[in-house]
């Protein structure tokens, strides 16, 4: 397992970190997640052409990470592996949408870079909040969160057995890849075909896997609902989270916070 | 020498596991079990030994209900198991699995220890209490905030047991327990389930291992039972066990060193 870990996703890293005692750390799951889901709709919400009015919202993640004392490295690293989807999804603006939209003196730049920047951003922004929130959390409270939130436990645990069978999943890959690499001389065996029998090989591996798991669960009375050792209880610590940050994530919303200072500043100088 | 507290196949009290004409087919049409019957006493450790395919394995997924027999019947205690009565099964019998990888599954060892008992809807001091009690007893108490994940073979195996002694099962029935172990592991091991009052039944190709802990071997061979009695006849037979596709403990063959044959 640890092997996966260290070379496909690290994830179990993530969860490895969840297990700290910091303010943030302590905070309510419920509260991080409805903070975390808030935050994320705000920063999606924005008109595609916006950029500067997304850049205050970087402090969220920054300060949790500070105060979390979670790796800013890894978390970077993560987000990194995820960017292509964000880029693929952009990358077209600029092209299709080549309409001047900002003047930077002699610099002219298009409505697509913009789109295509303010789309990057918005990515990093979320993903990093998402991992904040495992990080800080752990997957399993994640998960029991949602369902004392009301989310149908049959959806939870969904989430929960995905998130789970990533790593037999990445376990099984991993074998698999080597047992190939071992007996494939030369390249040969390497072949797309080859490629195409083991991954058929793979999914009827990971399902027989899968199932043993459950199996193994079922042995031990699980029957559907997931419950955990921790008691949730909201107290003022989370309160004042959870209303100081939807403040300042609504002001930022709709204030366009560094164009404000900007023009304060303008009116300052004059 | 062998066996804990004397009971051997002669043992009179009331049997608290019952198999009759156990019959089952794997859904590829593979006839695993072709009908086979035994009964283990309280307090008994019984062995299930066989070739790779024998059945020993499917044997043991029916006695918690993890299979439900096709023909024939399975008693657990007073229960016969069924769909209805299956949680008191589960609740009596703990299965430990042959892959500790397939057992343990949530981020901490201590949560994992802590899933029966809180399935079991017991309050949290008492489902602390379990998780101690168990990790103490398998001698890992020291690892129960570490990911299992990033335990060595024998520590994962450790916990496995230890995730399944917190429910308190009264039968413990475990898949090859030693295999993956090195040797001091393995000997640990063996002196720990010794220590054990429940009632043990272990399926593995580790004969030593029958001979040391279980007082009674059964010989499984193709889906029936080719002898069942005192682990310290069978073991010596060396007709018996050629025909089951075993052969003698390596502590009962002759010291190669000290004494070459011929
Ligand atoms: N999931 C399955 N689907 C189909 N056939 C199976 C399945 N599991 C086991 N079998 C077959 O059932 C028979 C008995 O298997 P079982 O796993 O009980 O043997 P075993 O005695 O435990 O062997 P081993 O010592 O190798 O663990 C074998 O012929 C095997 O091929
Ligand atoms: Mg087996």
């Amino acid at each position: 397992m640890e092997k996966t870990g260290s070379s496909l996703l690290d994830l179990t890293y993530l969860d490895t970190l969840s297990d700290q005692d910091t303010p943030v750390h302590r905070l309510d799951p419920r509260v991080k997640l409805l903070t975390t889901l808030l935050f994320i709709v705000c920063v999606v919400s924005f008109n595609k052409y916006e950029l500067s009015a997304l850049l205050p919202f970087v402090i969220y993640p920054i300060v949790l990470v500070a105060l979390g004392n979670l790796p800013l490295g890894y978390l970077l690293k993560k987000v990194l592996l995820a960017a292509p989807f964000a880029f693929l999804v952009g990358i077209f603006n600029p092209l299709l949408d080549r309409a001047v939209l900002v003047h930077l003196g002699p610099l002219e730049i298009s409505g697509g870079w913009v789109s295509f920047a303010s789309i990057m951003l918005r990515f990093v922004l979320t993903v990093s909040a998402a991992l904040i929130l495992v990080a800080s959390t752990g997957f399993n409270a994640v998960c029991l969160a949602l369902e004392k939130m009301g989310a149908p436990a049959a959806f939870t645990v969904q989430l929960l057995f995905l998130y789970r069978y990533i790593f037999v999943l990445g376990d099984e890959a991993l074998r698999m890849l080597r047992a190939r690499s071992l007996r494939s001389f030369g390249g040969r065996g390497m072949a797309l075909q080859v490629s195409s029998l083991m991954i058929g090989q793979l999914l009827l591996r990971t399902l027989d896997r899968a199932q043993r798991i459950h199996l193994a669960m079922r042995c031990r009375g699980f029957d559907g609902e997931i419950r955990i050792a921790r008691q949730l209880r909201i107290g003022g610590r989370d309160l004042v989270f959870l209303v100081g940050c939807s403040a300042i994530f609504l002001f930022m919303r709709l204030h366009d916070v560094p164009r404000w200072l900007g023009d304060t500043a303008m009116a300052l100088m004059r | 020498m062998a066996g804990r507290h004397g009971h051997g196949v002669d043992a009179v009290s009331h049997p608290v596991v019952e198999v009759r004409d156990l019959q089952y087919t794997y859904p590829d049409g593979n006839p695993a079990l072709r009908g086979l019957s035994f009964s283990v006493a309280q307090g008994e450790t019984v062995a299930i030994v066989g070739a790779n395919g024998a059945g020993k394995s499917t044997i043991l997924l029916h006695l918690n209900g993890c299979l439900m027999p096709q023909a024939g019947t399975v008693r657990i205690g007073d229960f016969p198991l069924s769909k209805r009565t299956l949680p008191d099964v589960r609740r009596t019998v703990g299965m430990v699995f042959q892959d500790p990888d397939d057992q343990l599954f949530m981020p901490k060892v201590q949560d994992d220890v802590a899933f029966g008992p809180l399935n079991l809807g017991l309050p949290a001091d008492e489902v602390d209490r379990r998780v101690m009690h168990a990790l103490s007893i398998v001698g890992a108490a020291h690892l129960k905030d570490r990911p299992p994940y990033r335990l060595s073979g024998g520590e994962k195996r450790a916990v496995a047991i230890a995730s399944v002694l917190s429910m308190s099962p009264t039968i413990l029935v475990m898949d090859e327990p030693t295999s993956n172990l090195d040797p001091q592991a393995r000997r640990r091991l063996i002196e720990l389930l010794k220590t054990f009052e429940q009632t043990i039944i272990v399926a593995t190709h580790d004969l030593d291992m029958a001979f040391d802990l279980c007082a009674r071997t059964i010989v499984v061979k193709e889906g029936r039972i080719l002898t069942d009695g005192p682990s310290r006849e069978i073991l010596q037979d060396a007709v018996l066990l050629v025909a089951g596709h075993l052969e003698r403990p390596l502590r009962l063959q002759g010291c190669p060193v000290c004494s070459p044959p011929g």
